[in-house]
C-alpha cells in the first residue's frame, strides 16, 4: 500500500461518478504513478462501499485479463479480478442503454455458479469443478471509464477491471461430461460473425480463472461463497458496439444470448 | 482469354517438377497474362495427371480459402479446391519428415468421410448431412511449389490448391446431434495453446464448406464418391512448421488430432 485512507476514497468517488454519469476520466496513475496493486484493489472495495451505501448489492465476481494475447499486452502473468452489481444484470433478449454508457466493448465467456464455497490457497481446475454447481453461457459487456481505454493493470483494477453490464443466458450444464476446454462461442454482430474463440482461450481452461480467483481471495484471507455467480473471463476478443447494434452469440452446449444495444 | 493447351500443359508440367524437386517456381500471375481460375484448374488438372499416372490414387478433395482473413488477403469471395491424393497420407503419430516439403505450413481443420457419392449441383447442407459416414479432428500440411507463398488465387488453384499432406485424427463421430458450427478448435504448438476458434470460422459451417465443393465438381463433372475424404477447410492460421515442432488440434464434441515433425 502507497496510499492513505483518504486518497483511496477519493479516487474511488472520481471512478464511481464516471460510471454513473457515463464520462471518461484520465487514467489515476497519472497523477499517483506509485499506486501498487494493493492501493488497486483497495479502490475497487471503496467503490463497492459506495455503492452498498445506496443499497447496491454485489451480483457477482469476474475474472479479467484472462486470455494470453491480453497477459503480454499488459505484461502479466495473473489475472485480475472485479465485482459485478446488481443493476448491471441485463435479461437475455433485453436492451443495453448506449447513453449510460462511455465506449462498450463487448466480449463471451463461461460463467460458473457454486455449490460449495471456494477457499484458496491450492485451488485448481479440480477444486473448481468440484464445487461447481452448473455453468452457464454469458456475455460481459465491458466499459472502460478511462479516455480511450487507455490504462494500465492498476488502474484497470481500481476501475472495477471495467465491469458495466453482463447477459445470462438461460442454458445451465453440469460440468460432468462437458469439456470446457474445447466448448466453442461464435459471437455475432448484426448478423456478422465478429468472434470465435474456444474455452481454452481463458488460462487454457475457463476453471483455472476461478482457481486463481479463489487464491487471490483466500491470500486476502476471504473465500468465494456458496451460490456465487462467477464469470470466468472473455474467451472471445471484446467487439466495440454502439447504439442499433444486434449482438448474438452461439454456445457448444449451451444455447444463445442475444440482446440489443439502444 | 483462355489459355492454350500447350500451355497448360506447360505449366502443369513445372509445377509437378517443382513439387518433386522441390524448387520452388515464380507465380505464374507474374508470367501469365489474364489467366483465370479456369486455367488455373486445368493446369491443376495436369499436375495432378503425373502423380495418378506415378501410380498414386485420387483419396478425396480439398476446400482452401474457406476464411474471411483467407478471401481477404486473396481478395476473392469464394472457396477453391484442390485433390487429395494417396501419396499424401500421413498417420497420427508419424513423424513427417520436412525435408519431402518446401515452405509447409500447418493448418487444424475437420475432415468429412462420405458413405455416399454426392452429386452437384443442388446439394445442400441436408445432403451433405445424409451422405456424411463421420467427420474427424486433422491436420492439413499445406505446401506451396510457388516461391515464397508469392501466391494470387490462380497461383493455388494451379498448385493443386497448395496441398501438402495430411493427418487424420484416430477418432471419429457421426454428425448426428454434432453442430460443427459451434464445436469448439483448440490448437497447441509445442504444448503451447497459440490458437482458439469454432467451426463457424469455415464458411459459417464446415458443412457448408462440403456443400460447396459438392456444387462445384457437379458443375465441372468431377466425381465426388462414397468414401472419399473431405478436408473442410482451416480453422486456425497458417502455422509456419519446423522440424522437431509437433502440433495438436481438439475440437469440442468431436476430439483431436496430432502431428509431428522432423
Amino acid at each position: 500500500m502507497t496510499l492513505d485512507k483518504q486518497t483511496i476514497q477519493k479516487l474511488a468517488a472520481y471512478l464511481e461518478e464516471a460510471e454513473m454519469h457515463a464520462h471518461d476520466v484520465t487514467k489515476i496513475t497519472d497523477d499517483y504513478p506509485q499506486l501498487d496493486s494493493e492501493d488497486a484493489y483497495a479502490i475497487q472495495a471503496a467503490i463497492r462501499d459506495i455503492k452498498a451505501a445506496r443499497g447496491t448489492r454485489v451480483a457477482g465476481l469476474k475474472a479479467g485479463l484472462t486470455s494470453r494475447a491480453k497477459m503480454k499486452q499488459m505484461g502479466v502473468d495473473v489475472p485480475i479480478f472485479g465485482l459485478l452489481f446488481d443493476y448491471m444484470s441485463v435479461p437475455n433478449g433485453g436492451e443495453v442503454k448506449t447513453s449510460e454508457l462511455i465506449h462498450p466493448k463487448v466480449e463471451s465467456e463461461i460463467a460458473f455458479v457454486l455449490k460449495k464455497p471456494l477457499k484458496g490457497p491450492g485451488c485448481h481446475v479440480g477444486t473448481v469443478l468440484a464445487a461447481t454447481d452448473f455453468v452457464l453461457p454469458a456475455v460481459e459487456i465491458i466499459d472502460s471509464r478511462y479516455r480511450n481505454f487507455r490504462f494500465d493493470l492498476n488502474s484497470v483494477i481500481a476501475d472495477n477491471t471495467s465491469s458495466s453490464r453482463f447477459v445470462v443466458g438461460d442454458v445451465a450444464q453440469n460440468v460432468e461430461g462437458l469439456d470446457l476446454r474445447t466448448l466453442g462461442i461464435v459471437m455475432e454482430k448484426n448478423g456478422e460473425i465478429v468472434a470465435m474463440a474456444a474455452g481454452a482461450a481463458v488460462l487454457g481452461h475457463p476453471a483455472e480463472a476461478l482457481a486463481q480467483m479463489a487464491n487471490h481471495y483466500g491470500a486476502r484471507g476471504e473465500e468465494v461463497p456458496a451460490g456465487a455467480y462467477i464469470m470466468s473471463g472473455g474467451a472471445t476478443a471484446a467487439v466495440a458496439v454502439q447504439a442499433g447494434d444486434a449482438i448474438h452469440v452461439r454456445f457448444q452446449h449451451l444455447g444463445a444470448i442475444g440482446f440489443r444495444f439502444v | 482469354m483462355t489459355m492454350a493447351p500447350a500451355d497448360i500443359q506447360k505449366y502443369g508440367d513445372e509445377l509437378y517438377a517443382a513439387l518433386v524437386t522441390r524448387r520452388a517456381i515464380a507465380p505464374l500471375t507474374d508470367r501469365i497474362d489474364g489467366i483465370t481460375i479456369e486455367d488455373a484448374y486445368r493446369i491443376q488438372e495436369r499436375m495432378v495427371k503425373h502423380r495418378l499416372d506415378k501410380g498414386e490414387t485420387v483419396i478425396g478433395k480439398k476446400v482452401g480459402v474457406t476464411s474471411k482473413a483467407v478471401m481477404d488477403m486473396l481478395d476473392v469471395r469464394q472457396p477453391d479446391f484442390g485433390m487429395l491424393l494417396s501419396g499424401m497420407a500421413y498417420s497420427e503419430g508419424e513423424a513427417i519428415p520436412t525435408d519431402t516439403l518446401i515452405a509447409p505450413r500447418a493448418e487444424a481443420e475437420v475432415a468429412f468421410v462420405l458413405k455416399h457419392d454426392l452429386n452437384g449441383p443442388g446439394v445442400t447442407a441436408a445432403d451433405v448431412l445424409r451422405a456424411t459416414e463421420c467427420v474427424m479432428p486433422c491436420f492439413e500440411i499445406v505446401d506451396s511449389r510457388i516461391k515464397d507463398w508469392k501466391i494470387k488465387i490462380q497461383d493455388t488453384v494451379a498448385d493443386n490448391a497448395s496441398c501438402g499432406v495430411l493427418v487424420l485424427g484416430g477418432c471419429a463421430r457421426s454428425l448426428r446431434g454434432l453442430d460443427l458450427s459451434v464445436a469448439g478448435m483448440v490448437v497447441e504448438k509445442n504444448g503451447e495453446i497459440v490458437s482458439t476458434a469454432a467451426g463457424a470460422a469455415v464458411q459459417g459451417s464446415p458443412v457448408n464448406s462440403v456443400a460447396w465443393l459438392a456444387n462445384t465438381l457437379g458443375r465441372l463433372g468431377i466425381p465426388f464418391k462414397a468414401g472419399e475424404v473431405i478436408l473442410s477447410g482451416s480453422q486456425s492460421p497458417l502455422m509456419p512448421v519446423q522440424a522437431g515442432d509437433h502440433f495438436r488440434c481438439s475440437v469440442g464434441g468431436l476430439g483431436s488430432c496430432g502431428v509431428r515433425f522432423a
